[in-house]
């Protein structure tokens, strides 16, 4: 699962929507545009080493630095300026539109993820993973609840900050189905290295199947339970994590309402199952050390694996 | 030639002299200019010592942060390693790239010009040479406390650009980020001193006959790097302090929920850090031009383009600032004005790297270690500079910024522009210093290494960047096709870490340091530092009639050597250089110069201990280092300005000259005008963020104080003013040499008290409207800026004090006086500065 998140090829070059493509041809344009320019360069720095003279008579004087340094670079920059302008200039534009929202809030060193209904009330929340149908521009509305954080999905967008006391605004578009790996991209200290989380991208029937299940759960009573969910709350979870239609209802943490559907842990640095669960609450703090989660290490084999089945059940 | 000065250029055919020189004459100068011996190096002051031993100093910050990214680098050899935990990796980075940035890039650029300028001046020293010493040891304490924070794990791990709010208390609440903060902000402090005197230095040491038009092209570099840092640090300065009183007192400058704003702080370390990156590479691009000539042997094709592109680039620099920030959300049209302007900075690089290949392709290269270090250089930094094209586009740097993809950027850029030439100058220069050059063979070996190792590290990088690998990351996950490329540039850094290591070897076998037999021109260089020195620098100060003279006039080492120039000989007695005029440099007087003294040395150790006390919030023995610090500041002033009888002298051919002047003619003028600035900005700045933070959150903003006030406040500052003025006139109609009695000190400290006045009323009246500087962003910035003043203002009333004292013991005689001078222009620019401060908070509409 892993392997289709990243890897080759590099994401950047590699775009599944139209707010990245238009960047990649621009990426590959400016890497010829790069390697070209360093060729000539050394082209003539080898002339005026080691060429024939007449060719370095015509290189050693000041109309080659007319030429070649001011002349060529005006050029090629001004042409270069105006045609990346207008290449990409419907991603500079204002977002106004009535597309759908999902707020993600940066924190330390989690995504909090909300959908938001027209009005812009949350109405359903999740964390580390955004879900979005294909072929439709989705805003996100990117705020910051402590330091500054940054969101980017190298295969769907470009980077943008999420900053304290701000809301920027960025659109995303996946035009093909799948799991597209995001990362934050600012240093936000401590385990910033281990700030990530995965945009799923569905097929639209797909979608709204998706999000009429997600829907007809938060309205059920949460009926789940056994030892695990006992355990659960008896460990003190709930103070930092809600679980809808239980007693959980902590907001620090991510919402594990639907923990059992996403696809990875400890903000996308692990896959998602019953192993990858016992070792998180475990032992969190060895997997991602300075997080805010404490290793529930004083919990049984057993008790671990009694909660981490009863959360596989959060679908 | 017009004339600047009145001189008349038909005396310089008197030149060289050709009447023998007194006996005796050349000893009386090494007895002058003889260095202290064994412990008492401790006080010397000479430009020789002072920037030999900065070079040294700031290349062993080189080899620490080098050892750090080595470290770096084997964390981040496979995924998930061990080596370094997360919280030493997060300080590693964060040391990398502060100490590269403050401790060797700026510091290493600064020492260069210590020890090359007055040579290639032909100067005898630089025109303040107790700063010098200052700024270095400064530097060098500051700079070495600072960097010993990490073996107790007190290293700030903020990252180079520490933006807050991540290195606000609530998220830092450790000292390491104070540490930070004051650290730099004091060798900040050192940086200015250093620019202070170069700006001097350049523009009025420089050796009669050497126009502006003739000056060497590293001359012009530091030129325009000194002015850059007197602009760019102060912003620096002031968001270091705001931070620091926002930790430490609570002023919300940037906590968002009281009307500050974290870009505050982006936008004020931007301004200083765009313009940080040509203040490094100018300087080299200066060595670069002079070694390019050398290596072709001939003179540098397109001279004024290359000056044009100096200023030009200077100048852009300080438009730039923001394209650091695309990714923060900023409006449309903002983007596209930093994107241009971007553009438009790569002009002037392109100028130079042209007229470095036109230069080469007018001569024939002679290959030296230098010259690969040069050809080497220009490839590199044309990489670097068209990734800094890539990057200058907005939609591209949205994907790649904050990857390895800049990473890889800025070390081509930074490495290709600075380093590279820094080391070729090593190998160029150190004939001038030691007594046999460095060895060729050894510096080949250095030179392939550390050109194979940049680009084994660094080239794959680019690569990493597309990957999606975010910088300033302790590790990255398995599975992302990430380990291959990081393995190859950490085995790429070893082999970069070997080439510096053949350098240090050839050092510890070839160095050996001298000040007057040196090895010479090994590579048969033009320019004045080649010239036979001593000491003393060059026996007499030449007649410069052309931009490369030792080529276009080959007698003319004898002829400095036989004293056949100006000042061959000491007037006084005492150290002395020549002063020549901005433009056209024609002799104007005899500077005394001051000797060895420990007080710069105490005054450096003071002042750290201010910081150093401050950052563990130890505030009375900070406070403490603070009166010892102006002691020993205001002991190493009492004896720089010395009254002495003679009052003309024979400077060689018969030419007359006044021994010390006062007025806009003096270099301390000049000195305290470039202070000046600097403080200023720092007021202006202030300003800017006051401003801002209205623009951001207007609806914390309240009323300012009532208008009546606001007019006596001008009143007190005008008065003041005019008590200044009327201080300068007093002495003025005094006799040559006649004591004015009490009126103009204590005119003078009138002046003073009134400032003290005005800034009382400011504060109380602020106070009065219930504002605090806790409350809000406005209240914050509001005092800082009256804080700022405030400093101001104590300055001025100890300078007063010290005038009095001075007066008190006979020094203050008509009918000029350089301490009064100095004192009286800095109560004037006070007044000054409080009255547009408080004019422009309490006038401002806003609230």
């Amino acid at each position: 699962m892993f392997d289709a998140l990243w890897g080759w090829p590099p994401p950047v070059l590699d775009p599944a929507g139209p707010y990245a493509d238009k960047v990649t041809v621009l990426a590959w344009v400016l890497l010829a545009l790069g390697v070209i320019v360093t060729a000539i360069v050394c082209a003539a720095l080898w002339v005026a080493i080691k060429g024939p003279a007449r060719w370095k008579q015509r290189l050693g004087g000041e109309s080659a630095v007319w030429i070649g340094g001011i002349a060529f670079p005006g050029v090629v920059l001004t042409a270069l300026l105006f045609w990346g302008l207008t290449l990409t200039a419907d991603l500079t534009d204002d977002i106004t539109g009535t597309e759908p929202r999902i707020r993600v809030t940066g924190e330390m060193w989690w995504f909090r993820v909300q959908y938001l209904d027209p009005a812009g009330r949350v109405v359903m929340e999740d964390a580390n993973e955004i879900h979005l149908p294909v072929g439709q521009p989705v805003v996100l509305e990117l705020r910051s609840a402590d330091v500054i954080h940054n969101f980017w999905v190298p295969h769907l967008s470009g980077k943008k900050d999420m900053l304290p006391g701000r809301t920027n605004l960025l659109r995303i578009q996946a035009d093909k189905a799948g799991q597209f790996g995001g990362v934050c991209a600012e240093y936000c200290g401590g385990p910033h290295a281990l700030m990530g989380f995965v945009a799923i991208a569905h097929q639209p029937a797909d979608y709204a199947r998706w999000q009429q299940g997600r829907m007809g759960r938060l309205a059920q009573v949460n009926a789940t339970g056994g030892p695990g969910r006992q355990l659960f709350m008896e460990s003190g979870c709930g103070a930092c994590h809600r679980v809808a239609g239980t007693e959980a209802n902590g907001l620090a943490g991510p919402d594990l309402t639907h923990v059992g559907t996403r696809a990875t842990l400890g903000a996308g640095i692990l896959p998602n199952h019953r192993g990858t669960l016992i070792g998180w609450i475990g032992d969190s703090q060895g997997i991602k050390p300075g997080n805010r989660m404490p290793s529930y290490d004083t919990l049984s084999a057993a008790e671990l694996t009694a909660i981490a089945g009863w959360l596989e059940q959060q679908q | 030639m017009k004339s600047e000065t009145g001189f008349d250029h038909a005396l310089y055919a008197r030149f060289p002299t050709t009447n023998p020189r007194p006996e005796g004459e050349l000893e009386e100068l090494e007895r002058i200019w003889c260095a202290p011996r064994g412990w008492q190096y401790l006080k010397a002051v000479n430009n020789n010592y002072i920037g030999f031993i900065y070079v040294v100093t700031a290349l062993c910050f080189f080899l620490a942060a080098g050892i750090l990214s080595l470290g770096m680098r084997v964390q981040l050899a496979a995924p998930m390693m061990d080596f370094l935990p997360q919280d030493t990796y997060n300080q590693f980075f964060t040391m990398h790239g502060t100490v590269m940035m403050f401790l060797f890039a700026v510091p290493m650029v600064e020492a260069i010009g210590v020890m090359l300028l007055p040579q290639m001046l032909a100067a005898r020293d630089l025109p303040f040479p107790r700063l010098s010493a200052y700024a270095y040891w400064a530097y060098a304490v500051g700079g070495g406390f600072f960097f010993c924070s990490l073996f107790i794990g007190l290293a700030p791990d903020g990252g180079w650009f520490m933006y807050p709010p991540l290195t606000s208390l609530q998220y830092s609440p450790g000292i390491n980020t104070d540490m930070w903060l004051l650290g730099i902000g004091f060798i900040e402090i050192s940086a200015i001193a250093g620019a202070v005197e170069i700006i001097v230095g350049v523009l009025r040491t420089r050796a009669p006959g050497m126009t502006l038009d003739r000056m060497p092209m590293f001359v012009w570099a530091m030129l325009a790097f000194a002015v850059m840092i007197l602009i760019a640090f102060p912003s620096v300065i002031l968001c270091t302090l705001l931070l620091e009183l926002e930790r430490a007192f609570n002023w919300p400058f940037f906590d968002a929920t009281r009307g500050g704003d974290p870009m505050l702080w982006q936008h004020l370390f931007w301004f200083f850090g765009h313009p940080e990156v040509y203040i490094i590479f100018l300087p080299a691009a200066g060595l670069m031009s002079m070694m390019v000539s050398t290596a072709a042997q001939t003179p540098l094709v397109g001279y004024r383009l290359n000056v044009l592109a100096i200023v030009a680039t200077a100048f852009i620099s300080f438009g730039v600032w923001a394209h650091h920030m695309f990714a923060t959300g900023m409006p449309r049209v903002s983007t596209g004005y930093f994107s241009a302007a971007s553009m438009a900075v790569s002009l002037p690089a392109g100028i130079q790297v042209f007229c470095w290949i036109a230069t080469l392709a007018s001569g024939r290269i002679r290959w030296s270690t230098p010259a690969l270090f040069v050809v080497g250089s220009v490839m590199i930094f044309t990489m670097g500079g068209l990734t800094g094209v890539m990057v200058g586009m907005v939609p591209f740097d949205w994907q790649v910024h904050d990857t390895y993809f800049i990473v890889a950027h800025f070390h081509y850029v930074l490495i290709g522009g600075m380093v590279f030439p820094v080391f070729g100058a090593f190998y160029y220069w150190a004939g001038m210093t030691s007594s046999r050059p460095l060895s060729e063979r050894l510096g080949r070996w250095t030179f392939w290494l550390m050109f194979a190792g940049l680009h084994i590290t660094f080239l794959p990088m680019h690569l990493t960047g597309f990957m999606g690998m975010p910088r300033r990351v302790y590790t990255y996950l398995p599975d992302r096709g990430l380990d291959l490329l990081n393995q190859i540039s950490t085995v790429g850094s070893f082999v970069m870490a070997a080439g510096v290591l053949v350098f240090l070897i050839d050092c510890a076998r070839n160095f050996r340091f001298t000040t007057d037999n040196d090895a010479g021109n090994t590579y048969n260089a033009g320019t004045l530092e080649w010239l036979p020195t001593g000491l003393y620098s060059t026996r007499s100060i030449p007649l410069v009639r052309s931009r490369d003279p030792l080529w276009d006039q080959p007698e003319l080492g004898k002829d400095v050597e036989e004293g056949r120039y100006f000042l061959p000989g000491s007037i006084t007695g005492l150290r002395e250089t020549l002063v020549t005029s901005p433009i056209n440099a024609e002799p104007q007087y005899v500077q005394l110069m001051p000797g060895p003294s420990v007080w710069p040395l105490a005054s450096a150790i003071f002042t750290a201990g201010i910081f150093l006390a401050l950052t563990v919030q130890a505030y009375t023995f900070s406070a403490v280092s603070c009166v010892f610090m102006l002691y020993a500041t205001l002991r190493w002033l009492w004896e720089t300005d010395r009254s002495i009888s003679l009052k003309k002298g024979d400077v060689g051919g018969g030419i007359i000259l006044p021994i010390t002047i006062t007025g806009p003619g003096s270099h301390s003028w000049w000195a305290l005008n470039a202070t000046i600035v600097c403080i200023g900005m720092i007021g202006l700045m202030t300003m800017f963020a006051y401003l801002y933070l209205y623009g951001i959150h207007p609806e914390v903003w309240t009323a300012p104080p009532a208008l009546l006030q606001t007019g006596g406040i001008a009143v007190l500052l005008l008065l003041a003013l005019g008590a200044a003025w009327l201080s300068r006139r007093w002495l003025a109609r005094t006799a040559d040499g006649e004591f004015p009695g009490q009126g103009p000190w204590m005119s003078a400290a009138a002046g003073a008290c009134l400032l003290a006045l005005a800034l009382y009323w400011d504060v109380t009246g602020w106070s009065g409207t219930g504002l605090l500087p806790t409350a809000t962003g406005q209240g914050a910035t509001v005092f800082a800026l009256l804080a700022h003043q405030g400093m101001c203002v104590v300055t001025a009333i100890i300078m007063a004090a010290y005038l009095a004292w001075r007066s008190a013991r006979g020094l203050l005689t008509g009918s000029a006086n350089v301490t009064l001078d100095v004192v009286v222009r800095w109560i004037g620019f006070c007044a000054l500065q409080g009255l547009v401060g408080s004019m422009v908070l309490r006038l401002f509409p806003g609230g």
